[in-house]
Formats: C-alpha cells, sequence, structure tokens
C-alpha cells in the first residue's frame, strides 16, 4: 500500500492535519491542567463543554455576550477610524508626525490600568468607561502603524504613477493604499486585540455586565466552570476574528 | 525632425542658493536611435531624464517630444523605467503588466493581446500568475519593462534599470532591451554608469561632465542593428570603451573630488 493513501497523507493534502493536531494537543494541555489542578482553577474540556453547553441556553449569557460585543465594537471601530485619520495626518505632515510619533509610543508604554481609576471617575460606571479604555489601548497602534506605512512609502511608487500618467485620484487608489495596506491591516489586528483586551479590563475592574464581569464573578463565587467557559468563549472569538481578519488581509494583499 | 529635442535645457534646485545640476544641454534623438547617457555620479543624469519625461520642469530651455512641448507631465508615447523595483507587489505579474492599460481606452481583446504579448516578450509566461516577492529582481525590471511596453510607448526612457543587477543578467537584460528597441522601432534614452553597457547597446553615447552636468562629447557606436552582447569581442568595443573612459576619467576625478 502506498504512502499516499493513508490516513495522514490524505489529511495531510487538504491541509487539515496541522490545525488538527494543533487543536488535540491544546486540549490535552487543558486536560493536563485541569487534572494538576484538580479542577479548583480550572475545569477540563468534557466539564466545561458540558456547562458551555447549559450556559448557553441562558439569557443571562447572551446578555454579557451583547454588553461586551456593544462596547467592544464601539471601542475597536473608534480607535478604527480615529486611528486611520490620525495616522494619516501625522504621516503626511512630517513635522507632526516627529513631534506626535514618540509621545504616543511613549503613552502606549504606560501600563494603561494604572489610568483606569482617572477613566472611571471622568466616565462613570458603565459603557462609557469601558469603551474608552478598549480606545485607550487599540487607538496607539492604529496610528503608530498607520504614520509607519506612509512614511515608509518607496519614493519610486508616486513617480511610477506619475510616469504611468495617472491622476492624482488613481494614484491614491490604485497605488498609495493598496501599498499602505498590509502595514495598515497589521496595525488594525494589533488595534482589534488591545481594544478587546481594555474591554474585558474595563469589565473585570468595575461593571454589573459583560463577559468580563462574568469571569470575575465565576472566579469570586468560586465557579470554576463559569469561569473557565468564558475563557473559552473569549478564546474562541479571539482567534476566530484574528483568523478571519488575516484571511481578509491576504485576498487585499497577497504578497504580505 | 528629430523624435525629442532638448534646447538650452537648465535645472536648479533649491531656494536661496539654488544649485546648479544641469546643463545648459542641446540634444537631438533621431527617430528609432539608441542613445545612451553616461557621466560621473551626481552629474545630473536622472535630472536629464526626469525633464526629458516631463516628471521635472527644466528651470531654462525647452523640452519637446514629437514636435510638441513637454510641460511638466508625461507625454502620452513616452514610457518610462526606474532604477528601483517599481512592481507592485499586490498585483500579480499579469496584473503588473495589465495596470499600464487600466487607463486605456482599448476593446477588451486588444487589451488582453497586448498584455500577452508583453508578458511573452519579456519570457515571463511561466510567471504570470507570481507575486513580485516570488521573482528575482532582474525578474522584477522585467515586469517593469512590460508594463511599459504595454502601453506602445515611441520613447522609453529608462533610469539604470539594470543598475541593481549581477554582471551577468545585466548583459542579458542588455540584450533583451536591444531586441525590444529592434522589433519595435522605439526610440530609447538609456541612462548608466557602466561603459560597457553604453558602448555595447548604443548607436549614440553621451558623455557627461560633473555637474552642473553638460555633453563634453558624443560618440558614435557605428553597431549594425542588429547587435547583441556578442560585440563585446569586436575590437572596436574596446576602443569604444576607452574613448569614453578618456572622456569620462578627469570628470569623474572631479566629481569625487568635489564630494570628498
Amino acid at each position: 500500500m502506498s504512502a499516499f493513501s493513508t490516513p495522514t497523507a490524505r489529511l495531510q493534502r487538504t491541509g487539515l492535519l496541522d490545525p488538527l493536531l494543533l487543536t488535540a494537543t491544546a486540549l490535552l494541555l487543558w486536560q493536563a491542567v485541569g487534572s494538576w489542578t484538580d479542577g479548583v482553577a480550572v475545569t477540563g474540556p468534557a466539564a466545561t463543554f458540558a456547562y458551555a453547553g447549559q450556559l448557553l441556553l441562558t439569557s443571562r449569557f447572551w446578555e454579557s455576550v451583547g454588553a461586551t460585543a456593544g462596547a467592544f465594537a464601539m471601542a475597536f471601530s473608534l480607535s478604527a477610524v480615529a486611528g486611520l485619520l490620525l495616522g494619516l495626518v501625522l504621516g503626511l505632515r512630517r513635522f507632526a508626525g516627529d513631534v506626535a510619533e514618540p509621545l504616543l509610543a511613549g503613552f502606549y508604554t504606560i501600563p494603561k490600568v494604572t489610568l483606569y481609576p482617572v477613566v472611571l471617575l471622568v466616565f462613570g460606571l458603565g459603557i462609557g468607561a469601558k469603551v474608552a479604555f478598549g480606545v485607550m489601548h487599540g487607538l496607539v497602534p492604529v496610528t503608530l502603524f498607520t504614520v509607519a506605512a506612509i512614511k515608509t512609502l518607496p519614493p519610486v511608487l508616486p513617480r511610477t504613477a506619475r510616469a504611468l500618467r495617472l491622476s492624482p485620484a488613481q494614484t491614491m487608489r490604485w497605488v498609495l493604499v493598496p501599498a499602505c495596506v498590509p502595514q495598515i491591516v497589521a496595525g488594525l489586528r494589533l488595534g482589534f486585540s488591545l481594544s478587546l483586551l481594555g474591554v474585558l479590563i474595563g469589565e473585570m475592574f468595575s461593571s454589573q455586565r459583560g463577559l468580563g464581569f462574568l469571569l470575575v464573578s465565576g472566579l469570586a463565587q468560586n465557579n470554576v466552570k463559569l469561569s473557565t467557559t468564558i475563557v473559552l468563549v473569549i478564546v474562541v472569538f479571539a482567534i476566530a476574528s484574528n483568523t478571519a481578519i488575516l484571511r481578509l488581509s491576504r485576498r487585499f494583499a497577497p504578497s504580505a | 525632425m528629430p523624435h525629442a529635442t532638448l534646447r538650452g535645457v537648465v535645472r536648479r534646485f533649491g531656494g536661496k542658493q539654488p544649485v546648479h545640476a544641469l546643463g545648459p544641454i542641446d540634444l537631438d534623438l533621431a527617430e528609432g536611435e539608441f542613445f545612451s547617457v553616461v557621466g560621473p555620479s551626481g552629474c545630473g543624469k536622472s535630472t536629464l531624464l526626469d525633464v526629458l519625461a516631463g516628471l521635472g520642469r527644466p528651470t531654462e530651455g525647452s523640452v519637446r517630444f514629437e514636435g510638441r512641448p513637454v510641460l511638466g507631465e508625461v507625454p502620452e508615447g513616452v514610457g518610462v523605467v526606474f532604477q528601483e523595483d517599481s512592481s507592485f507587489p499586490w498585483l500579480t505579474v499579469r496584473d503588473n503588466v495589465g495596470f499600464g492599460l487600466r487607463r486605456a481606452v482599448l476593446p477588451q481583446a486588444e487589451i488582453h493581446s497586448r498584455i500577452e504579448h508583453a508578458i511573452h516578450f519579456m519570457g515571463l509566461a511561466q510567471f504570470s500568475a507570481h507575486y513580485p516577492a516570488q521573482l528575482s529582481g532582474g525578474m522584477r525590471q522585467r515586469v517593469c519593462i512590460a508594463r511599459t511596453l504595454v502601453q506602445k510607448p515611441r520613447l522609453i526612457l529608462l533610469d539604470e534599470p539594470f543598475g541593481a543587477l549581477d554582471q551577468q543578467t545585466r548583459l542579458l537584460m542588455g540584450d533583451e532591451l536591444l531586441r525590444l528597441w529592434r522589433e519595435t522601432g522605439t526610440t530609447v534614452l538609456l541612462i548608466t554608469h557602466a561603459l560597457d553597457e553604453a558602448a555595447m547597446l548604443s548607436d549614440r553615447v553621451g558623455v557627461m561632465s560633473a555637474r552642473p552636468g553638460r555633453f563634453i562629447d558624443l560618440v558614435e557606436t557605428g553597431w549594425p542593428r542588429d547587435r547583441d552582447s556578442r560585440v563585446v569581442s569586436d575590437p572596436h568595443f574596446g576602443e569604444l570603451t576607452a574613448r569614453l573612459w578618456t572622456s569620462l576619467r578627469a570628470e569623474s576625478m572631479r566629481a569625487m573630488g568635489r564630494s570628498i
């Protein structure tokens, strides 16, 4: 029997082998940690999936998902739009960019959790603080990556556009924007995970709603199944959306 | 009537203490001629190309292509190939080549056949679905030439297009360029820093002085039209290269002395 017809070889050809192996390894590790801590810190995969099946039927869970999703959608879209615009301005105006870049990078290095009390006092308990905290995390990477995308554009590209007799609008649409896309998408991906982080931290510290709040209440009530399930939900969501963004960016910028 | 002319062209840069980069230059390019420009580094060769292409305006003097003045825009019929890789990394080879015709108002069949022809002519057929990142530097430069070729230019300006390539690739690309020139009948102006390249490819070589660049010698090579890189073994090739170097040596030293 030739090696090509073994199940492994067939999986390899479909490109499913690596993801399956990775998933199996992750489940095994998860089970190992669960058994090792005896279910005190983490419940194992089987118990968690069983609990998740019940939790997914409760309205309390979906209300939390809705609260987090709403706050996150606002935080990420604000970070993306403001970051792109700010990056565009700072990238095109060299002097402003040179002044702002180290300031932004400096702000970026501050552990933003230390500023959360201030955010709370300004925005109060509720969605405002969560969104603001998400934007504080997500805005800077989007801005910095956009600035970098514009600044590192090779000067030969606009010259080529002129040599091909493109109008300014065509130059923008057909040359400059596509040239910037890979770096901007990298910034958006970073902004995506960081604004999610910001929103969740916000919910964990001071909120009555959302997945972050459920996670912390799971911890507080010693409901390990609940906290593990929430972690699972967040992990699946983060990985799935990151993969989706990557796929999308490959379609627009296949070379990246 | 000459195909392209420069009359009293001078280019200065900067405001209060302007740098005199080029000229005055007078030059007539005959239709179908292969003209090369050599000169010490920083002598304004690329500035000359910019002015002739319409990418930069001359400070004084006038530029004409096919009798019409060139005024700060690249005229229809002129193709430019740069030294830097200017292929678009987000497009496949085929789409890069076709980019040259995005603005063209032509029947679909004509667009298709021009792209096919350019891809085959530049030896890119088996790479047409590849992205530039998957190609060597020489192949990418072929893509850029093909992108210009689809526009059927009557004057092609090349700014050290093979400068970043290794010697063997450069010789072969020179042959490709000769073939392109022969088969399309286009006028070619090639900027190069390689004296052998200029001596091997051209009908006429213009030797430029150190900055501000002016022509100090015009050398007719006298090669037949169906030449290729094998002329390097012709004794006349040695004489030509020697003459170019004699003209250029003092200027190159002057350019070095200035910049040190």
